[in-house]
């Protein structure tokens, strides 16, 4: 059976000139880019080359890229790292109920630090208000985080204008542009951005590797310690291989970027049209325009989420969803209950993210599939349009929830 | 992460449906949980002639209610108040720990129909 892969949000796969480039950085390039002998000069030249590939896709200098090993630890050095290093201006935080968990537990911990965290609401359609994010702002405020796009539902944040008003504010602007990089133009310069966290292997690059890009000026301190590796900020031998895919896959990203918009614009469109026209009862979720270009999440009501990749999966489509049985907890999405969305329609959620090398063939096929399966699954459904839901029937063990 | 006989119920469902004339209905769970199974019994001289099932939920949601009916069909109701969610969960060669307390609830969807059952009669 033939495979499709629909969750690009999750990972995507190494680009062959990327696997091909790193294959060289183990096996024959692989000195240490500290050591002075030849060896380690040519993994240096090779570690400042992706550098600026890097920085290039972000309209960033060089020397304002600092690589990690992926999203979630630019998230934390961002958020702990700006924290501790500005405590004495202040221990106000502000960022959004919908981030990523490395975001929010790095705000939890926080927290239990002594710093106060705002965490914003988000409208139907997962979009923060900036006027929100300017009522939240204290004379303790040291730093406003707000991701770009969502990774579930892929709404696109008002990111230029947060950066505007943080900007006057003269407070600190993160932005959690993991699943945004890659899939939409940035400008760090033109959007007021001070601070983003990036992954390789949402942009065709490998897992373990991602970067932080940080204004020059900004004051942050490092959350681990060592060596003099990315100038003292992240120590640690450097991920040579990886960062050389990053910067390889950074470097075709940006050739690539506006065929990908619209090749995954045009795709994601053609998806959420045709699930519309032929499946009753649903809802899209996210912003109808301003969402991610691959990206798309409709619930399906009367059928829960699980069953519903199970199936998918069993006819060769691999997709997400935001219910409790795959977020690996006993809640459905946070994303999702943030945006208003009831538990029951939470729990039929569907992600399909389409990335560059899916087809029209792949949507057409999964378009085929989609309505028998739903048809399936409601038949054995007791909800229908005129269900009540029993609130008042309880299972015995939810107060543990 | 699912058995074989987890999947082969899931993906082939029996007893799926309702009883027009039920004379037994239960039904446990709820849309905040993920999880609702709805039991119909035709229930003659004590014994369980047809059993089906409705269920809102995930694979196991619905490989545990397709293997209750097929557990109790044609047996005593002493013998199906008998049978527990874990029994159930045996005869599908286990579920995941995480699918254990949310998604087991088919023997108790039995359980309330009998009850239901029990309770129609007596009036």
């Amino acid at each position: 059976m033939e495979r499709i892969y629909f969750d690009h949000s999750a990972t995507t796969p190494v680009d062959r000139e990327v696997a091909k480039v790193m294959l060289e950085y183990m096996t024959e390039k692989f000195g240490n880019p500290s050591s002075v002998h030849s060896f380690g000069r040519e993994t240096r030249k090779a570690v400042e080359e992706a550098r600026s590939s890097v920085a290039a896709l972000l309209g960033a200098a060089a020397n304002e890229i600092f690589f990690t090993s992926g999203g979630t630890e630019s998230d934390n050095l961002a958020l702990k790292g700006i924290a501790f290093a500005n405590r004495k201006k202040g221990n106000h935080i502000i960022t959004t109920a919908v981030e990523h968990h490395a975001i929010l537990h790095a705000c939890e911990y926080l927290e239990k630090q002594g710093f106060t965290v705002t965490y914003l609401p988000v409208d139907e359609n997962a979009m923060v208000s900036v006027e929100d994010v300017k009522n939240a702002i204290t004379d303790k405020t040291i730093l406003i985080s707000v991701m770009f796009a969502n990774n579930e539902v892929g709404t696109i944040q008002p990111i230029k204008e947060i950066g505007q008003l943080a900007k006057e504010k003269k407070i600190y602007f993160h932005t959690d542009a993991v699943q945004a990089v890659g899939n939409c133009h940035i400008d760090v310069n033109e959007l007021n951005i001070d601070v983003l966290s990036l992954s390789g292997h949402k942009i065709y690059g490998p897992k373990g590797i991602g970067a932080i890009y940080i204004r020059k000026g900004v004051k942050i301190e490092s959350t681990q310690h060592g060596g003099s590796q990315e100038r003292k900020l992240r120590p640690g031998t450097e991920n040579v291989p990886g960062i050389v895919g990053l910067g390889k896959a950074a470097e075709l990203a940006k050739i690539e970027l506006d065929q990908r918009i619209s090749h995954l614009t045009n795709l994601r469109d053609k998806l959420i049209n045709g699930i519309q026209e032929k499946i009753s009862d649903i809802k899209l979720n996210g912003h109808k325009e301003i969402r991610l270009p691959g990206n798309v999440n409709i619930s399906f009501f009367y059928v829960e989420g699980e069953s519903l990749l199970l199936n998918l999966d069993l006819k060769g489509i691999a997709a997400s969803s935001g219910s409790a049985c795959t977020s690996g907890s006993l809640d459905p999405s946070h994303v999702l209950l943030a945006m208003g969305l009831t538990h029951e329609v939470a729990h039929g959620s569907l992600r399909l993210s389409l990335g560059r090398g899916n087809t029209e063939a792949d949507v057409n096929y999964c378009l085929e599939v989609l309505p028998q399966i739903l048809e399936r699954l409601r038949s054995m459904s007791p909800l229908n349009a005129n269900s009540k839901l029993a609130a008042n029937n309880p299972c015995s063990q939810c107060d543990h929830h | 992460m699912y058995t074989e006989k987890v999947m082969d119920h899931f993906t082939n469902p029996r007893n799926v449906g309702e009883i027009e004339n039920a004379n037994g209905v239960g039904e446990v769970g709820n849309a905040k949980c993920g999880d609702i199974m709805r039991i119909y019994l035709d229930v003659q001289d004590d014994i369980i002639k047809d059993v089906k099932f409705k269920t809102f939920g995930c694979g196991a949601a619905i490989a545990t209610s397709s293997m209750v009916t097929e557990l109790v069909m044609g047996k005593t109701l002493d013998e199906a108040l008998k049978i527990s969610n874990d029994a159930v969960a045996e005869a599908l060669d286990g579920l995941p720990p995480a699918k254990m307390h949310c998604s087991n609830l088919a023997a108790d969807a039995l359980h309330e129909a009998i009850k239901d059952y029990i309770s129609k009669k007596g009036k």
